[in-house]
């Protein structure tokens, strides 16, 4: 932009040196409504540069060869009227319209679908049993069981509203009617507005909780190959946290980072960008919402229904011995090394186990 | 019926003002919310323009594409307007809008908008015509009066042109043959795809 204005004021220095009486100026050049000998003004001669100044201020069409929008200056004091015309904004409209309720229904319907093949032909992965079975083990303490589910809670009903955004007025719009649609909307927007602070503390709280566990090492790289006891027989090592939940944490750490700041773009709306920069935050935040929402799909069903003794983690946050020395048994023999046969550290009294 | 659209002749405007004003003062428009603006285009520079702009009343209007709760509507002089017990005041209109159209009243924090308001063409919204609530939302309803909007009926320099789209093309047409030039219709392209061939 600098240089073309650069180049742009060069030219008409250039063209004002060069310029004898009677010459087209470069603003006459560029208005495609050429009149010559018909205007009154320039007949007579009225103005001596022989410039036609009504004829040729600019147009729409010169205008944006220069940029993508027409922008000017208003005497009132909201900064976002000067904007003319933005077509940008009809592309925002394909988008939303057009591409954005396909990505949402594709990517998320196909996670459904692919846990569902996966339950049909895998099943619920049982716990296998050892003489460890029925011993329990903390592995999630009261704090970090609540900073879960604060953030879960939130974002269930963050993906809910949001989705609302997208599908409500093609799904439910129908059966209630718009009036109970607009109320329930209205709602929906309230929620999203004011859970999105619980939920980008929460995510902040995760985030300084697990990135101790989560770094990734070579011990991953072995459970990613071994199909991470998922495909193949057997249970990779793994410590606290395998490559698979390893990549639920940086999922919910980055995705929750670029949710959480284009949300607060548009939280606060033009504080920091423009219209264009408002229609790009709201594209970025609704696809990738829609991945996050799949991922977290992928992890709910994990969590739950597709492994026995996991949810325990999260629920009580005591699972069973057996469960743990299977899938995280590095995690299990520091945690007896730290506790029970190990040095004390800071006083923790030695489990029960 | 007629397809109602506005035609801002910019070689006439002359960035009075006038058309923000009665708009402002006919509606009882809210502080801090301009229904129509004059935006003025190289502004100190050679071939400075001004142009007086409002919601344009889109052919597939993107407003209306893109809300959430659909509460756009299109009446049948091709009017664009909305309802405000519907409207949730997610601001998507506004990102969608070409023209800048659509305002929100602020309510609250976090960004909580109102509930969007816009140029209704003098046309009021979905209450019964002149009825209190509708005064009380969308302004006058001049259009169900059998008059024009006002911003364009008192115009000083009759720059700024409403009714049908095909009579005001016709209008601003013979101005362009008779002077011998005209900057084009500002907006018609991005609105209604088509303008006004001279």
């Amino acid at each position: 932009m600098r240089r073309a204005t650069t180049f742009l004021s060069t030219l008409l220095l250039a063209v004002m040196l060069l310029a004898v009486p009677g010459a087209l100026s470069p603003a006459q050049a560029q208005n495609p409504i050429q009149a010559d000998g018909q205007n009154p003004i320039q007949a007579d001669g009225q103005n001596p540069m022989g410039a036609r100044p009504t004829a040729d201020s600019v147009n729409e069409e010169f205008l944006f060869k220069q940029e993508s929008k027409i922008r000017g200056r208003v005497s009132i004091p909201d900064g976002k009227s000067a904007n003319l015309i933005q077509p940008q904004g009809r592309e925002y409209q394909n988008f939303r319209e057009r591409w954005l309720p396909w990505i949402g229904a594709l990517t998320i319907l196909g996670m459904l679908a692919a846990l569902g093949a996966f339950f049909l032909f895998r099943g619920r992965i049982m716990m296998e049993h050892s003489q460890e079975s029925g011993k329990k083990i903390l592995r999630f303490n009261a704090f970090e069981r609540f900073t879960h589910w604060m953030t879960a809670v939130c974002f269930i009903i963050l993906s809910l509203s949001g989705l609302n955004y997208i599908f409500g007025k093609r799904l439910l719009m129908p059966l209630i009617g718009p009036e109970a649609f607009g109320a329930i909307a209205q709602w929906a927007k309230y929620s999203h507005v004011y859970l999105a602070w619980p939920f980008m503390l929460g995510v902040a709280f995760m985030f300084v909780l697990w990135i101790r566990d989560n770094i990734p090492n070579k011990v991953d790289w072995a459970w990613i190959k071994a199909g991470g006891g998922f495909i193949g027989k057997g249970h990779p090592h793994a410590a606290r946290f395998n490559a698979g939940q390893k990549g639920v944490f940086w999922m919910v750490a980055g995705f929750g980072a670029a949710m959480g700041v284009t949300g607060l773009m548009m939280l606060f709306p033009f504080a920091l960008t423009d219209i264009n920069g408002m229609q790009v935050m709201q594209v970025i935040h609704s696809v990738i919402g829609i991945i996050f929402i799949a991922g977290i799909l992928a992890h709910i069903y994990i969590g739950t229904l597709g492994m026995e003794g996991a949810y325990d983690a999260m629920g009580s946050g005591k699972v069973d011995l057996a469960w743990a020395r299977a899938h995280h048994d590095l995690w299990v023999e520091q945690e007896q090394a730290r506790t029970a046969s190990g040095p004390q550290l800071k006083g923790h009294p030695a489990p029960a186990e | 019926m007629a397809r109602m659209k506005f035609l801002c002749d910019a070689d006439r405007c002359i960035e009075c003002n006038a058309c923000v004003t009665a708009c402002k003062n006919e509606h009882e428009v809210p502080w801090g919310i301009n229904r129509r603006r004059v935006v003025t285009l190289n502004d100190g520079k050679p071939g400075e323009r001004s142009v007086s702009m409002a919601c344009m009343h889109c052919t597939d209007a993107p407003c209306a594409a893109v809300c959430p709760v659909n509460c756009f509507y299109t009446t049948a002089d091709a009017v664009v307007l909305h309802s405000k017990d519907i409207c949730i005041g997610c601001g998507y209109c506004f990102y969608a809008c070409p023209f800048g159209a659509p305002q929100y009243p602020r309510v609250g924090n976090f960004g909580s908008r109102g509930k969007m308001d816009k140029c209704t063409y003098c046309s009021g919204g979905p209450e019964p015509d002149f009825s209190t609530a509708e005064y009380e939302k969308y302004g006058s309803n001049r259009l169900a009066e059998g008059k024009l909007p006002l911003c364009a009926e008192m115009c000083s320099t009759k720059a700024l042109l409403a009714g049908d789209g095909e009579m005001i093309a016709e209008i601003y047409k013979q101005r362009v043959i008779k002077r011998g030039y005209g900057s084009g219709a500002w907006g018609w392209k991005t609105a209604y795809r088509e303008t006004v061939a001279i």
